[in-house]
């Protein structure tokens, strides 16, 4: 598969801060897959996917759409959803998918997008008075609205229940099973382990670990977890872990085993939860 | 490009006529004001004629100065006594002597009425002379309402274009429509034009509603009058964007405006006429946009001049558009 969109070098810094916001950081997305950005809060992942979008522009670095670097058609190519939007007051959905879609030059109906993202009575309403989900469905939508190459969301499930994350989820393959390439921000580790092909992790503005989710967590650790009163084993051995812990004559009545996951990665990699 | 710019412009519309209650402040608070002054400033006791006295008011004839229902006002010279006369502020202007001398408004039907009753009284002794002047009448709600209606578009273009900009900024709706191909021009030409279709719906209904009652009196073309109000209008419109061209904080656009606005309020001439104002304070004044929206307005309606006669004050406004769109353009900022 080609690449879509390709970084360079990118480096950013905000006036007064101490440190580069993104610093250095290189990554290619190929066509057709989702590409997750992960990392905690100040980490650099929504600097660098608003460089990658085109609204702000980099220090240093650049960035290309197929080969070429962006300009100011590539906001004809991209559609975007942003971590907090808010929208003009008193229009309805309808009336907004309108008002975006004349803003392209090509646009898919107000019917194709219906369907896509579960519209349906969203229609008529007006997108503050929403619940949550509902209104990522909108937003959504309105990313999609001029059929675009590549579509980038930004944390779209944060506070969000459970339910409503996986039917965004659905969305998301769908989206992607029509050929659309993702890039998504996101400090859910399971939502990049269910939507991602490829991820890469953030920390202090750098990339400093990337592959697909199962790879990177084999290369980095292979083995499970033993949960036992609220302390967690990593362990590759289960047998010896549970003799040793027997031998200490602890009581095994509420253990529990499971797959490392990326939560875990990420805590071994930068030794910080991700959400702190 | 037509069609991004009519995009933004009919759902900034829609936006607008939906938030109910700013479209009915908008269009009811100008009736509040016109109303409120025109009532505070009404003449009250209409059935009493009204009599300018140059000089001492004692020096009259006894049996006219103890005529019932007239209301007798000195005055220290002819000057400013004439004048209210010719806009029939006062009935009769009367100078006591011998011979006495007396001055009628011979359109003012008060000035008739009360001349006869004023030769009817022991004044015949004083071989009274007459002098004739001529006048519509003026009150001060008509010099006023140039002035009110001129401030409430000041208000409604400062802070619903500005205000409204500085929130699109700091909720994110501008950072929206920046990652679409929407461009800076199109988006500020579509705010200027609605925010102008409200101001002049407002005015028309406003100015032709408090006419249908107070019965303004506007001696120059209504097209003259409109034509100022839409240059004006705009002129203030683009005060706005410029102002809320890169500002992120309310606060700050607030106190910014409001900065603005209140010189511009008591010292454009929307009250009091600057005339005989320290020469600094006038050209001061001559530096706001609103002097200029004002003096044109007044003019065409207590004056009746036309646009070339306030060709001057259309230019300057003119020149400020311009000015203010083309930097609030080139400073603009999305987020």
């Amino acid at each position: 598969m080609s690449v879509v969109l390709e970084a360079r070098g990118l480096f950013k810094r905000y006036p007064k801060a101490a440190a580069n916001a993104v610093d250095g950081l290189s990554l290619s997305v190929r066509e057709g897959s989702c590409f997750g950005l992960l990392g905690p809060n100040g980490a650099g992942k929504t600097t660098t996917v608003e460089m990658l979008e085109g609204i702000m522009r980099p220090d240093a670095g650049e960035i290309l759409y197929r080969g070429a670097p962006i300009g100011p058609s590539f906001r004809e190519k991209t559609g975007i959803q942003f971590q907090d939007t808010a929208l003009q007051d008193h229009l309805t959905v309808r009336e907004l998918l309108d008002l975006f879609g004349d803003l392209y030059p090509q646009r898919l109906s107000t019917q194709e997008l219906t369907e896509l993202c579960d519209l349906g009575e969203l229609l008529n309403r007006e997108p503050e008075k929403l619940s949550g989900g509902q209104r990522q469905r909108a937003l959504l939508a309105l990313a999609l609205v001029n059929d675009p190459d590549v579509v980038f969301l930004d944390e779209p499930t944060t506070g969000l229940d459970p339910q409503a994350r996986r039917n965004f989820w659905d969305l998301a393959r769908s989206i992607k099973a029509r050929g659309k390439t993702i890039m998504l921000t996101t400090h859910y580790m399971e939502e990049a382990y269910a939507l991602c092909d490829e991820v890469a992790i953030v920390d202090k503005g750098r990339i400093i670990a990337q592959g697909t989710p199962d790879s990177l967590l084999k290369k980095h650790f292979d083995g499970v977890v033993i949960e036992l009163e609220g302390e967690e084993i990593m362990t590759n051995d289960v047998e010896a872990s549970l003799d040793g812990l027997r031998k200490q004559g602890r009581s095994l009545a509420h253990l529990r085993v499971r797959p490392r996951t990326l939560e875990d990665l990420f805590l071994a990699l930068t030794g910080r939860g991700l959400r702190e | 490009m037509i069609r991004r710019f009519w995009a933004v412009l009919i759902g900034r519309n829609k936006e607008f006529l939906r938030d109910r209650g700013a479209l009915g402040w908008n269009f009811l608070f100008p009736f509040f004001v016109v109303f409120g002054m025109a009532f505070a400033f009404s003449d009250k006791g209409q059935d009493v004629f009204k009599v300018g006295v140059v000089g001492d008011a004692a020096a009259l004839p006894a049996g006219f100065a103890a005529t019932r229902h007239l209301k007798f006002v000195t005055f220290d010279d002819t000057t400013s006594s004439l004048e209210k006369l010719r806009h029939h502020q006062l009935d009769i202007l009367v100078q006591p002597g011998r011979p006495l001398k007396y001055w009628v408004n011979e359109s003012s039907p008060k000035g008739y009425l009360v001349e006869k009753i004023m030769l009817g009284t022991d004044v015949m002794t004083s071989s009274p002379m007459r002098q004739a002047v001529e006048g519509r009448p003026i009150r001060y709600v008509d010099w006023l309402v140039a002035g009110l209606l001129s401030m409430n578009m000041m208000f409604s273009a400062l802070f619903g274009v500005g205000y409204n900009l500085v929130r699109y900024r700091k909720n994110g709706v501008l950072k929206r429509l920046k990652a679409t191909p929407l461009r800076a021009a199109e988006f500020l030409t579509a705010q200027v034009v609605s925010r102008l279709i409200l101001i002049m719906s407002v005015f028309t209904i406003v100015y032709q509603g408090s006419d249908f009652f107070l019965h303004f009196q506007r001696r120059g073309s209504l097209f003259d009058l409109y034509l100022i109000f839409a240059l004006g209008s705009a002129c203030l419109i683009s005060l706005g964007l410029l102002v809320a061209a890169r500002v992120t904080s309310e606060e700050l656009a607030g106190g910014v405006l409001n900065m603005l606005s209140w010189p511009m309020m008591f010292l454009s001439g929307v009250w009091f006429s600057l005339e005989g104002a320290p020469k600094a304070l006038r050209l001061f004044a001559y530096s706001m946009p609103l002097t200029h929206l004002i003096d044109a307005a007044r003019a065409v309606m207590t004056e009746g001049a036309t646009l070339a006669q306030v060709s001057t004050h259309l230019w300057i406004l003119a020149g400020m558009t311009v000015l203010f769109l083309v930097v609030g353009a080139w400073t603009f900022r999305w987020d």
